[in-house]
């Protein structure tokens, strides 16, 4: 089902690229078959995870110029919340079924998401970094400090995806092809909404605000929507991340994890939806090799030389490195097709 | 009574620290527009540092000058070897400073590990001040609370009667013009950012010997100064002070009087403002 529903989309659309599409897919579909447990989750599935979470940063930063450093708190609050409504193995939650819990743990993180975005709007650029830093770190130390609710240092644990359908959704095939599916759609949404009145909007007032607002458009409006739209998609990205550690805790949205979106995004590229999924792969491949090339302890010297280098060098990430690499890659295929 | 006294004089002095370590931040960001992310990190390397000074030395003071001289010698090389480069692109500047911040508390994990340090100050400062209601407050905490008034008000008159300071103030309202009359703005910027820079590594010696220093205490005072200076306006000192006391008044009471809710106080606070005045109490409309 999913591969024609994407290839029908990919043809709707009428893009020139859809043959790159089907094949990407095919390999993202065939891959757990080929690759064992490890490699399908914890690098599958996991990349595929904070690729969704940073595809929602890629859509606020790339689409409508806000870098938001708010988006795994807003993960982290899917996460915790359906920890809370849900069940846990720390016996601390209401207990809700699955069909409850997910919903209302992604309305929430969604609304804080369009909360976070109200108040941040009133700030531009550089301000809302800070503004979405403060209200993230200010996120972390509540729940370490708050037991009543969210269980102070240690969190929640013994969070599992409902067993559905007969499958254990825990295993690792089942699993990836979960996040593949998400992945996908929220992928499409993204891309959807890019091309849609609203998105052209948005990259309008990400570009000129003022000429924007004269025009008639609500800049703030627009940038509380697509708030909650990035919310809604790293919402998704936090009840799978839930899944996938099977726990968490104020650690899991500290300023490390929250910072590494931002790196992903930044690493992958910001200009277009599919960035964030490579800056991830590679963020991921880095995390569980570094060790065999320097001290594990020292993954983040590794990922922050990374990081600054690619700020430094290439400011459109890896993507605008392949745009710069092509030019001199394509006419030298020419030349030889011509001889 | 003698608790909400207690609580008071321990705000004032969380807000004594938190404008130490603010004022720098907010003097870099309003010259240089540079959202210096790395300014916790600075703080914490500047209170290691220090610490192996004094401990070496057997002199407090020798590490608290060690704190200052070696964060505005960092500064400076960041101005000039970074930012420099990239004058005018915001965003960028702030994500190498982010990078930097990454960089920096896995090296400093990994040179002075996971414990926490403690200095020791000098025999005069330790111990009690007898006082009335409270009966005794630490004197160590009395004299940061000077300390950080002193340096208010040195900071003030720097700006405000040095020719340096009037560049600096000029800068933070309009660079371009500054530099069309003719003044080496790159010197200024330099300037600022070393002090910016020194007052973090001060703070975090001064700062650590009030109660520790350990990693992540670079987080925790990022966020300190990013609420204070978005509470008390870009750019100003005098922001930076009345900030740091409404947030450090705020985190004491709150801890004192409803433990697992402070943080909330402080989000009110910062959520009240921008309601109010998106730019900051003290802060002017860019």
């Amino acid at each position: 089902m999913n591969p024609a529903q994407e290839g029908a989309q990919g043809k709707a659309t009428g893009i020139g690229v859809y043959p790159g599409y089907a094949v990407l897919l095919i390999l993202l579909l065939a891959y757990p078959w080929i690759a064992s447990g490890f490699w399908t989750v914890q690098v599958g599935a996991y990349s595929l995870i904070l690729g969704i979470i940073s595809l929602s940063l890629m859509f606020l930063a790339g689409y409508g110029g806000v870098v938001s450093l708010a988006q795994l708190t807003i993960a982290g609050c899917a996460g915790y919340m359906l920890a809370i409504h849900g069940v846990n193995s720390a016996g601390l939650g209401l207990g809700w079924p699955w069909w409850a819990a997910i919903p209302i743990a992604i309305v929430i993180a969604t609304l804080m998401a369009t909360l976070i975005g109200l108040i941040s709007v009133r700030t531009e650029g550089i301000y809302t970094i800070m503004i979405t830093l403060a209200i993230a770190v200010a996120f972390f130390y509540f729940t370490r400090q708050n037991y009543t609710v969210f269980n102070g240092f240690t969190g929640f644990a013994g969070l599992e995806p409902p067993l559905l359908f007969g499958v254990n959704w825990r295993d690792a095939m089942p699993f990836y092809y979960l996040c593949l599916t998400v992945a996908v759609l929220c992928y499409s949404l993204v891309l959807y909404l890019g091309r849609s009145n609203f998105g052209i909007a948005m990259q309008a007032i990400r570009d000129n605000p003022r000429r924007m607002s004269t025009l008639g458009f609500s800049v703030n409006t627009h940038r509380v929507l697509a708030y909650t739209i990035a919310g809604f998609v790293a919402a998704l990205g936090g009840v799978l991340s839930v899944w996938f550690n099977g726990r968490i805790s104020p650690g899991s949205i500290s300023t490390g994890p929250v910072i590494d979106i931002l790196i992903i995004a930044v690493v992958g590229g910001l200009g277009r939806p599919i960035g964030p999924f490579l800056g991830a792969l590679v963020f991921v491949l880095l995390e569980n090799f570094a060790i065999d090339l320097i001290d594990r302890d020292r993954f983040n010297t590794v990922i922050g030389i990374a990081f600054l280098a690619m700020v430094l060098f290439s400011p459109d990430g890896l993507l605008g490195l392949w745009e710069k690499l092509k030019p001199r890659l394509v006419p030298r295929r020419e030349g030889s097709a011509g001889t | 009574m003698k608790l909400f006294l207690l609580t008071l004089l321990n705000g004032l002095t969380l807000a004594a620290l938190y404008f130490l370590v603010a004022s720098g931040f907010t003097l870099v960001f309003g010259l240089m527009r540079n959202v210096n992310l790395a300014h916790g990190s600075l703080y914490l390397l500047g209170a290691y540092i220090g610490y192996d000074v004094a401990d070496f030395s057997g002199s407090w003071f020798l590490g608290v000058a060690a704190g200052f001289v070696s964060m505005a010698a960092a500064g400076l090389l960041l101005q000039v070897l970074v930012f420099r480069h990239m004058e005018g692109q915001d965003l960028r500047q702030t994500l190498v400073t982010i990078g930097i911040s990454i960089v920096l508390a896995d090296l400093m994990l990994a040179i002075w590990g996971g414990t926490t340090y403690q200095f020791e100050p000098p025999e005069w400062l330790y111990g009690a001040t007898p006082m009335p209601l409270v009966r005794a407050y630490p004197t160590y905490r009395l004299a940061l609370l000077g300390t950080a008034v002193v340096i208010g008000i040195a900071l003030w008159l720097f700006l405000n009667r040095t020719r340096i300071g009037m560049m600096i103030r000029a800068g933070v309202d309009d660079r371009e013009m500054l530099s069309a009359t003719g003044i080496n703005v790159h010197l200024v910027f330099a300037i600022t950012f070393a002090i910016g820079a020194g007052l973090a590594g001060f703070a975090g010696v001064v700062g650590g010997t009030a109660l520790s220093i350990a990693p992540g205490e670079d987080v925790r005072y990022l966020l300190a100064s990013l609420v204070v200076v978005i509470v008390g306006g870009m750019g100003s000192v005098a922001g930076a002070a009345i900030g740091a006391l409404l947030i450090g008044l705020a985190e004491q009471f709150g801890l004192a009087y409803s433990p697992t809710y402070g943080v909330v106080y402080t989000f009110l606070i910062m959520v009240l403002v921008l309601a109010v005045r998106p730019q900051g109490i003290m802060g002017k409309r860019a």
